[in-house]
Parts: structure tokens; C-alpha cells; sequence
């Protein structure tokens, strides 16, 4: 039987060469690159026109300072929604479900954000500590409590990656267990969680995408505030 | 009344067939001058001319090449988890 169902998420190692490394470079490889041609075949220009809409969509609250990270989370958006759909595969392995990979890459781009506050506009990055209109009693309070929300941000970034998508594999891997098990003892009730297992994978499909985009908003939404 | 008798055979020059269609009394000929007839501008046409259609069976053999691989570097772990022990 299943030693655990977490051994799923072990970064697998072969002859003394981890799976991690394959599965992060290959997104790079699903995504032609566009040759020097005036006019591109269909497939580069669908793929150039969503990443325009993209880009465009994510950098309208951002003013001209915040551009320059157009690049960066255009190019995070796409690997995260990458990783995550291939990681749907059979046998595949999911870096995303790594706590060290999310966080390796929400703490130093929350972190940029911050210290871009901090050097260019330090009274605005602080005055965000401390929202408007509120009754004079709460201010010591709230600055204390606005500290900790914004120095668990990378922290909720990171995790919230993670466990969404630790807990839908774990979602697939314990219905998928439960039909197989079911299925020569009561077929009916194994057709219905088989049911269930291909709604689960659907969602898991939408989840993919929504966590990768939500990263990428959150982090635009921190770079908004302090650029 | 059929015409198959009067099929014309068109003669191409050896060094310009592929190595398929060269006789085999031809194939000395061929290879002589064949290595130093070459087109220099055989670049060209790959790569601007006589460019691959891009199907769906491509990426699908990409990413069931990949789902194999990551079965075999799995497989150690996944010996584990039999449900017997000797089938």
C-alpha cells in the first residue's frame, strides 16, 4: 500500500540527479521563440497577442516607474502557469509544491518592492502603515498590526502557492486511491467518485492558473504601492 | 486503345538525384561529384522554404516522453508502493 501520501511531494533524485532541475528548465522549452520575421506563423502570434493582453491587463494600475517590471512578471506568470498544468500530468513532478521554490520567489520580489519604497518614496512607503481616517485611539495599534501584515506578505505569498497546490494533488491522489480501492467491491460507488475525481481535476486545471495569477497580481499590487 | 507504352521517362542528370533513384553502376559517378557539386544555398531554403507544419503530435510525444521520464525517475520510489509483494 501507500507508504505516505506525502511522498509524493519528495524531490525525486536519480543517480545522483534530482528531477528539479528538469522540471523547472522545461517550460522553456514549450514556448517557441519568435524568429526575426516580420509576420510570424499562427501559433507566435496567438502566443505574442495573449501575452500582450497580459502585460497590458497587469501593468494599467501601475504608473511609469512600475513598467519596468513588465518583463519579470510577465515571464513569472507564464512559468508559474507552466509548472503547475504540467505538473497535472501523470508521474510528473510539481516544483511549485516545493515551499523553497515559493518562497525563493516571493521573498526577494516582495523584498524589492519594499526597499524601491523605502529609497524612493520612504514618507508615502511608510504612510502605508497606516490607513486613512482612522479614530486617533487605534493608530498605535494598527501601525503595530500593519507591521505584521506587511512583513507576513511573502510569507502568505509563498505558502499560499504551496498549499493549494500540495492540497489538490492530495485531493487527486486520495479520491484516485479510494476508486481504485472501491472498484471491485462496489463499481456503482466507484463510478460516482470517479465522477467526483474528474470535476477534482478540472478544478485543479482552474486552481493551476488562478494561483499563478494571483501571485503575479499580488506582487504587482505591492509594487503599485510603492513605486 | 492505352497510351501506357507511351509514358515519356524523364532523364535527370545522376548528380542531381537522391542516393534512392541512383543506379548502382551510377553510384561512383555520383559520389564523386556529388561531393563537390554542393548547393550553397541549401541553408536558405531549410530554413525559410521548406519549413515543417507544426501538428499536435509533436507536443503531445514531448510531453509523453516527459511523463515516461518522470515515471523511470520515480521508479525506485514507486517500487514501494505494490500492492503485493511478488505479483
Amino acid at each position: 500500500m501507500m507508504v505516505s501520501f506525502f511522498d509524493q511531494f519528495a524531490s525525486p533524485s536519480y543517480l545522483g540527479i534530482p528531477l528539479i532541475a528538469i522540471a523547472i528548465a522545461l517550460p522553456w522549452v514549450l514556448y517557441p521563440t519568435p524568429p526575426a520575421r516580420w509576420i510570424n506563423n499562427r501559433l507566435i502570434t496567438i502566443q505574442g497577442w495573449f501575452i500582450n493582453r497580459f502585460t497590458n491587463q497587469l501593468m494599467l494600475p501601475l504608473n511609469v516607474g512600475g513598467h519596468k517590471w513588465a518583463l519579470l512578471l510577465a515571464s513569472l506568470m507564464i512559468f508559474l502557469i507552466t509548472i503547475n498544468m504540467l505538473g497535472l500530468l501523470p508521474y510528473t513532478f510539481t516544483p511549485t509544491t516545493q515551499l523553497s521554490l515559493n518562497m525563493g520567489f516571493a521573498v526577494p520580489l516582495w523584498l524589492a518592492t519594499v526597499i524601491i519604497g523605502m529609497r524612493n518614496q520612504p514618507t508615502v512607503a511608510l504612510g502605508h502603515l497606516l490607513p486613512e481616517g482612522t479614530p486617533i485611539p487605534l493608530i498605535p495599534v494598527l501601525i503595530i498590526i500593519e507591521t505584521i501584515s506587511l512583513f507576513i506578505r511573502p510569507l502568505a505569498l509563498g505558502v499560499r502557492l504551496t498549499a493549494n497546490l500540495t492540497a489538490g494533488h492530495l485531493l487527486i491522489q486520495l479520491i484516485a486511491t479510494a476508486v481504485f480501492v472501491l472498484l471491485p467491491m462496489m463499481p456503482t460507488v466507484a463510478i460516482l467518485t470517479a465522477a467526483v475525481l474528474f470535476l477534482l481535476t478540472l478544478l485543479e486545471v482552474a486552481v493551476a492558473m488562478i494561483q499563478a495569477y494571483v501571485f503575479v497580481l499580488l506582487l504587482s499590487l505591492y509594487l503599485q504601492e510603492n513605486v | 486503345m492505352t497510351y501506357k507504352f507511351l509514358i515519356p521517362i524523364i532523364v535527370v542528370p545522376v548528380v542531381q538525384r537522391k542516393l534512392g533513384d541512383v543506379r548502382l553502376n551510377e553510384l561512383c559517378v555520383w559520389l564523386g561529384q556529388g561531393l563537390f557539386l554542393k548547393n550553397h544555398n541549401t541553408w536558405y531554403y531549410r530554413k525559410y522554404i521548406d519549413v515543417r507544419r507544426g501538428g499536435i503530435g509533436r507536443i503531445s510525444m514531448l510531453l509523453t516522453g516527459y511523463c515516461v521520464l518522470c515515471y523511470i525517475w520515480n521508479y525506485p520510489h514507486l517500487k514501494k508502493e505494490r500492492w503485493r509483494k511478488y505479483h
